[in-house]
């Protein structure tokens, strides 16, 4: 054996190896392999929750795509009607523009639900079954009052689709708001255990030989990291009975929305905002464990960090519904809930480039936290002052 | 003070290889309470070096700052001639004053992770620690988790995870405290041992008696500072040694060479007990006058200063009563 210590990351492995058995073999795990369960309870509360946010994201329009006369009679009577009438929002289009109402719909940036083309007195509205089923009473409504108001309400042409921008829209909020709840009770329950973990050293007074031993870096590194691999045990275990579910049952269960950046991609930020948001809020609580002298004060201590944890994730959830807004790029910004909120948009907007900014703006934060939280671990954990006796620092005269 | 400051100079500059440990002014506050004040210590390497003092007055944070455990507000440290003791991790083995291991663990792991934390490999490590259970007489124990042994045997467990890694120094912190007479008396050889092969061996006590059986070189700490550190033949020169003196008779002509100062005591069957330091011009010229006075000597010695009364001298009556308040005896 040389003179040499151990590097950072081979004493994080020592502490990383020691806490993944130790836990793997302990009740705890069993607990969180049956997270799935507790999730299926939180996720009927959630559903309504997401119901609420889809409901609550910008309704789909109506694109009007007459002749010029047609549609400016249409949207004057729209104008007039609408305080009176439940309508929906409308967008005028020239008769060029409607002549594929498919590629309307199926434009993810314009949200059409139906595209209403024809005349007034002959209207053909274009749609997914049930927004055109929905929008036929209006828009003939509307077209009969446009017309004068003498004709009887004209028959509307009705020409189904398979899907809309806004039905997609709308699913992937549901996505959206899945992936996010997921997140949140994974990383829940990890921090928690991570916290359950520091309070264990901390009644057995471990944590002084290994101070003694190696950086007290290694020591977060190892725990936060050991927790990670705990956690990725459980998923791998999760997904194999999820695989075993849906190839068994794949013709009872709904097809899932995709989300818009497909679902290998969307399964890989996931993972990998999953693995951030965990060691953001874990180092937090890691920092929080540290800060207290006792198990008693360990579980006050980290009431904050809990109620931090639930503002972020109602934060992300709010501000999902509305893309692109200052409060969503706030949610995207702000490091705890960056996590969250990126796995939404990987749900609801193709692009990827913001993805990457993202990792490494959270990547970065990671570090920040972790090094900050190591610091102040190792600069509160070991402190003995309370035996000491309180000797005040004599005055020393002026050289 | 430690004696010698311009050595500790020039060997903090230059990382003296014969020094396992060198620190020098070093001060650790925790919010207003200045827990260490100042603390300057040379630990020669091989030997057995006590740190000595009541509870609180500093020795466990002093041996955190000297391991690296905390970082000191002030000072310098340096270990086998590192700043950073984590640098030299794999040569040092620590036993800190409350001793934790994780309960599910068995034994050897226990073991085994210990010197895993300092580098050992897990293998090996198992593979010694199976060895060293068997040598302690704990062989039974391999298997057993550490929940399910008694606390004396855990205790074992944790010091051999201690030396599982043969460091090249070792430092306990109140190693002694909790152990019946027996099992103490076992950590002496232990110790001995050690710096029979050349470790070096700290260890803090509140117990003299220890210090004074196994010590070439103590610090006192009292009040976070230390007024001695040195060899421990050193503290107890810093009293002169004492005459003891038996007459029969308790006065005469002869009265007058005895020092003015000394402590008589009246012995109930008549005799008398004369206590003084040995005089500057020795024992030889008072001898003569209590002979030919006719003193009726009936016995005479001189005797060195005990650890604990140079520790009075040193530290202070208050520090001494602190120390055997800690020992549970009452004050001498």
């Amino acid at each position: 054996m040389n003179a040499e210590r151990l590097s950072i990351w081979q004493a994080a492995y020592v502490i990383a190896r020691r806490d993944f058995f130790a836990i793997l073999l302990s009740k705890a795990f069993l607990f969180f392999l049956l997270g799935p369960l507790f999730f299926g309870g939180i996720s009927v509360a959630a559903g309504a929750l997401g119901a609420k946010a889809a409901s609550s994201a910008e309704p789909p329009r109506l694109a009007v795509a007459m002749s010029e006369r047609d549609n400016a009679a249409f949207a004057e009577t729209h104008r007039r009607l609408r305080d009176a009438v439940e309508l929906p929002a409308i967008e005028r289009l020239s008769v060029e523009e409607g002549g594929k109402p498919r590629a309307l719909l199926a434009d993810g940036t314009r949200n059409f639900g139906a595209v209403l083309t024809g005349t007034l007195a002959s209207p053909e509205l274009t749609g997914t079954p049930e927004q055109i089923g929905r929008w036929q009473g209006p828009v003939a409504l509307v077209a009969a009052e446009a017309a004068g108001g003498d004709l009887l309400l004209p028959p509307v042409a009705l020409v189904p689709t398979r899907s809309s921008s806004a039905d997609t829209r709308s699913l992937r909020v549901g996505t959206a708001t899945a992936g996010i709840t997921l997140l949140f009770l994974l990383t829940m329950l990890l921090a928690g255990m991570v916290l359950s973990n520091l309070v264990e050293e901390k009644a057995n007074k471990i944590i002084e030989i290994l101070a003694a031993a190696i950086p007290m870096d290694a020591v977060f590194l190892g725990k936060l990291f050991a927790m990670l691999a705990i956690s990725f045990v459980g998923i791998a275990v999760w997904g194999a009975v999820a695989a075993i579910v849906l190839a068994l049952g794949a013709a009872a269960i709904p097809p899932l929305p995709a989300p818009a950046v497909g679902w290998p991609l969307f399964i890989a930020l996931f993972v990998v905002y999953f693995s951030l948001a965990y060691l953001l809020i874990g180092s937090v609580f890691l920092t929080v464990g540290s800060m207290a002298a006792t198990v008693r004060d360990v579980q006050t201590l980290s009431m904050p960090a809990t109620i931090l944890q639930l503002a972020v994730f109602f934060l992300a959830t709010f501000a999902m519904t509305d893309t692109g807004s200052a409060i969503e790029i706030l949610a995207c910004v702000f490091p705890l809930s960056s996590p969250y909120a990126m796995v939404a948009r990987a749900a609801q907007e193709p692009q990827l480039w913001t993805h990457g900014v993202a990792l490494v703006w959270q990547v970065a934060w990671v570090a920040i936290f972790v090094r900050t939280g190591a610091r102040l671990f190792r600069r509160r954990v070991m402190k003995s002052g309370p035996a000491a006796v309180s000797r005040k620092k004599p005055k020393r005269s002026p050289a | 003070m430690l004696t010698g400051t311009g050595t500790m100079k020039r060997a903090l500059r230059s990382g003296d290889a014969a020094l396992a440990i060198e620190a020098r002014g070093l001060v650790k506050r925790f919010d207003d309470t200045l827990a260490v004040d100042g603390v300057d210590i040379a630990v020669p390497t091989g030997s057995i070096y006590g740190i000595l003092g009541p509870n609180g007055a500093g020795k466990t944070t002093t041996l955190r700052m000297l391991l690296g455990i905390i970082d000191p507000d002030e000072g310098v440290r340096r270990v086998f001639g590192h700043d950073r003791p984590h640098e030299v991790s794999r040569l040092i083995g620590y036993l800190p004053e409350e001793r934790g291991l994780y309960p599910a663990m068995k034994s050897d792991e226990a073991i085994a992770f210990m010197g895993a934390l300092r580098g050992l490999p897990l293998d090996e490590g198992r593979r010694r620690g199976r060895d060293l259970l068997e040598t302690h007489g704990l062989g039974h124990a391999i298997d057993r988790q550490i929940r399910q042994l008694s606390k004396g045997m855990a205790q074992t467990v944790q010091l051999l995870g201690t030396l599982v890694h043969q460091p090249r120094l070792v430092v306990f912190d109140e190693p002694f405290s909790g152990l019946d007479a027996i099992n103490q008396g076992k950590l002496e050889v232990l110790i001995r041992d050690l710096a029979a092969k050349g470790t070096t061996v700290i260890f803090s006590t509140h117990v003299i008696a220890h210090a004074e059986r196994l010590c070439e070189q103590i610090a006192i700490i009292a009040g976070g500072k230390v007024p001695f550190a040195g060899d421990v033949d050193t503290a107890r020169d810093r009293i002169p040694a004492q005459v003891r003196l038996e007459t029969r008779r308790g006065e005469g002509p002869w009265r007058a060479a005895i020092p003015a100062d000394a402590r008589h005591e009246s012995k109930s069957g008549g005799g008398h007990f004369w206590s003084f330091p040995v005089p500057d011009a020795g024992i030889e010229a008072m001898l003569r006058p209590l002979i030919e006075g006719e003193a009726g000597i009936l016995s005479l010695s001189i005797e060195r200063a005990g650890l604990h009364d140079a520790f009075v001298a040193i530290a202070g009556e208050a520090a001494a009563r602190e120390l055997q308040q800690d020992k549970g005896e009452a004050p001498r």
